[in-house]
């Protein structure tokens, strides 16, 4: 009985997803004959952990490959190379009815929530459409269980026969969220999901995403460019790069005491909303490198204010700093 | 009974919406009419400022849009200054007007269907006070570009994607200085986008938009709209669509250009982080009219009126850390069928007496801050204008 709790206990602690060494690479065809030219490293060598039960907070600039790495876990884009472990079973190595059975399990809500949902369908079908394809309730059930997943995402009941175009951008998001959670799911990817609303109604979904983590337990990866959101949510937070993670760390590490040039400078750029506060900016000159033609030695180098001769050579190894904080800089080479 | 409420106020039927139309056309046929006279006397557009020392001044401005489910008061009673060479930030969630405010101001508002209605939209050019309301539209053009310009939001729709960059901005160049040749336009268009930080200006010139990165759009346009040295920058959301380091270069950038050439910049955001860094003078907007306004410490500082005070708390601050977010309760009201008690009455959580009675005028904190609210009756605050 106590090797069983124990157990139990053992499986909760755990990592639900442990993604290493993650690549994902787009050809770019070109050419006489329309032949492979070169390929985006869209994600290039990027390992992460997720307990159970907490968020990931995955943030970087437009392009820096975090949409992709959210989307390569799901295996809604097939990797290149690397292992996606979820709940210990490698997510890339699983059959067709496998993999369907993993839909169930691993969820994601977009951004956009005016072209994530189909104009054609009322809301209660595009809510339960997934739960009847799963049978996971059963046929009396289903009406019932359908109303509580709304009522738990605080829409109404009366919104079932209705159609998407009717509702708000807010309320769309709702539905969204609703379609995910129907299928019960253990993690969630939630790609940047506030970035399209307005500010009140974002403090509404961040407020409905937490409470249901607490509900049931969920696990996040919560894909943002808005560093203050993403502080708010996350337990965990990687920073990313042209492809790779730079910085990964507990929440207060990352945000107390970031290392890398690049988190540092991301930081500083954060418009605080108190006019006494100048900050001492740093403010990174240039633009991203292109993802196809990424610089030689650390990615980061051409923006980098600390940039060494090192730096122009060898790309960094990734360094533990303590407490689970790793870097990726030869700033902290000793 | 939710239901069959909402859908009353939801649901017009064909005979009604064509019974709205034939009155919308009646009245924007006689607005247009109006508009399009020939020879309009300058009296008519040129005035007075209340106060020189101002570079625009809003004063009661209601602009409608007339649809076939009603008539839409987008702006609805705005009044506020933009001193010469200081930043107003107008803050405010999608659909509060703040955009239709600008776009009111620079007479592009879509017509016939939407129409500046009421009041009054001084603009001084430093010679001439124009009310740009009743402005033909020759005036106008003289007016747009060369005292005052507009960075738009989305940096990809705004510029022509079939046409180099350097043709773009040469055209503003161009049509505001007939007197310059093609040699001088185009090194003037070579010095803008040096002026906005662009390292390849040569290599830029000759590419067309879809080549740039958002930053770099972004800096375009910036640069078409400070080509003719304008006294006012409308700058609608230009860094919405941007990272947050292409954001503080962006501002960096605006920052450091308003102070060269000493124009006025009307910023409309809705992140307040943006206002608080930019901004002199904060006005807040809700369903079409201000509900405060103040100096960007009195607003942050001091936030008198709920709905701002609510917008403060529902954004989460990096290094505060709270549970639960605040979130403002309900939604704003049906735009064509607005209360006509406080339009923010149903979502306020700190009602007062007197709540139920007529929209609140405006209250006087202090000598620059205003508020609509009645909670601000009291404590001695006088009343406003």
């Amino acid at each position: 009985m106590a090797s069983e709790d124990k157990e139990r206990l053992a499986h909760q602690e755990e990592n639900i997803l442990e993604v290493s060494h993650l690549k994902k690479y787009f050809p770019i065809k070109g050419g006489f004959f329309g032949g492979e030219t070169g390929s985006v490293k869209a994600v290039d060598d990027v390992s992460f952990q997720i307990r159970r039960g907490t968020t990931m907070g995955l943030v970087g600039e437009s392009g820096c490959g975090k949409s992709t790495t959210g989307r390569t876990i799901l295996r809604l884009i097939e990797k290149t190379a690397g292992t996606v472990l979820f709940n210990g079973t490698d997510v890339n190595g699983m059959d067709k009815k496998q993999l369907r059975q993993l839909r169930t399990k691993m969820q994601i809500i977009f951004q956009d929530p005016y072209s994530s949902l189909s104009p054609r369908l009322p809301i209660g079908e595009i809510i339960g459409e997934a739960v009847r394809q799963h049978n996971l309730v059963s046929k009396e059930q289903y009406n019932d269980y359908i109303t509580q997943v709304m009522l738990d995402c605080g829409l109404q009941e009366y919104h079932k026969d209705r159609y998407p175009h009717e509702f708000s951008g807010g309320q769309r998001q709702r539905i969204c969220i609703a379609r995910a959670l129907a299928l019960k799911p253990e993690f969630i990817v939630c790609d940047e999901p506030v970035s399209a609303l307005d500010v009140s109604i974002q403090a509404q979904i961040i407020n409905l995403l937490k409470e249901l983590q607490e509900k049931r337990n969920l696990t996040y990866l919560f894909i943002s460019h808005d560093l203050s959101v993403v502080e708010h949510i996350s337990d965990a937070i990687g920073v990313m790069y042209l492809g790779g993670l730079v910085e990964t760390g507990s929440t207060e590490d990352i945000f107390g005491n970031p290392l890398h040039p690049y988190t540092k400078a991301l930081f500083s750029a954060i418009p605080m909303p108190d006019p006494d506060i100048k900050i001492n900016r740093t403010i990174l000159e240039g633009d991203i490198p292109s993802p196809a033609n990424p610089p030689k030695g650390c990615k980061f180098h051409t923006r980098c204010r600390e940039c060494m001769a090192v730096c122009k050579e060898q790309a960094p190894e990734a360094k533990d700093m303590g407490n689970g904080h790793v870097v990726r800089c030869h700033l902290y080479d000793k | 009974m939710m239901a069959g409420k909402k859908k009353n106020a939801n649901y017009i039927s064909a005979k009604e919406s064509r019974e709205i139309s034939r009155k919308n056309r009646k009245i924007t046929r006689e607005m247009e009419q109006k508009r399009n006279r020939k020879n309009i006397p300058e009296s008519e557009y040129v005035t007075k400022m209340k106060n020189s020392d101002n570079c625009v001044e809003f004063d009661n401005v209601h602009t409608y849009f007339f649809t076939d489910i009603g008539t839409v008061k987008s702006v609805n009673g705005v009044s506020f200054d933009v001193p010469q060479g200081k930043t107003v930030g107008i803050v405010g969630e999608s659909g509060c007007g703040k955009s239709v405010t600008s776009l009111s101001l620079l007479q592009l508002v879509q017509r016939p269907s939407g129409q500046t209605v009421e009041g009054e939209i001084r603009f001084n050019t430093g010679d001439k006070v124009y009310n740009v309301v009743n402005a033909p539209t020759e005036v106008m053009q003289k007016l747009r570009g060369n005292y005052m310009s507009m960075i738009f939001q989305e940096p990809m729709t705004s510029l022509n994607p079939v046409f180099r960059i350097g043709d773009q901005v040469d055209e503003v160049i161009g049509l505001h200085n007939a007197e310059m040749s093609k040699e001088q336009v185009k090194a003037r268009t070579i010095e803008m986008l040096d002026m906005v930080g662009i390292a390849n200006k040569e290599g830029v010139y000759q590419m067309y938009p879809h080549e740039l990165s958002g930053g770099m759009r972004q800096r375009i346009m910036i640069a078409m709209a400070l080509a003719c040295s304008p006294r006012l920058i409308v700058a609608d959301e230009p860094t919405t669509a941007l990272d947050v380091t292409i954001q503080a270069q962006v501002l960096d950038l605006l920052r450091s250009l308003k102070d060269k050439i000493n124009s006025s910049i009307m910023l409309i955001t809705h992140d307040l982080g943006v206002v608080a860094e930019m901004a002199d003078y904060v006005v807040v907007m809700y369903a079409g009219r201000v509900v405060e306004k103040g100096t960007a410490k009195e607003i942050f500082k001091d936030p008198r009126h709920p709905y701002t005070i609510g917008l403060m708390n529902s954004k989460p601050v990096v290094g505060k850390h709270i549970d639960k977010l605040y979130s403002i309760p309900g939604s704003v009201p049906n735009p064509v069928d607005m209360p006509d008690y406080c339009y923010f009455k149903d979502r306020c959580e700190m009602c007062v007496e007197g709540c139920e009675g007529e929209y609140p005028r405006a209250y006087q904190v202090s000598p620059t801050h205003v508020v609509s609210c009645y909670r601000c009756k009291e404590g001695g605050a006088q009343d406003g204008k």
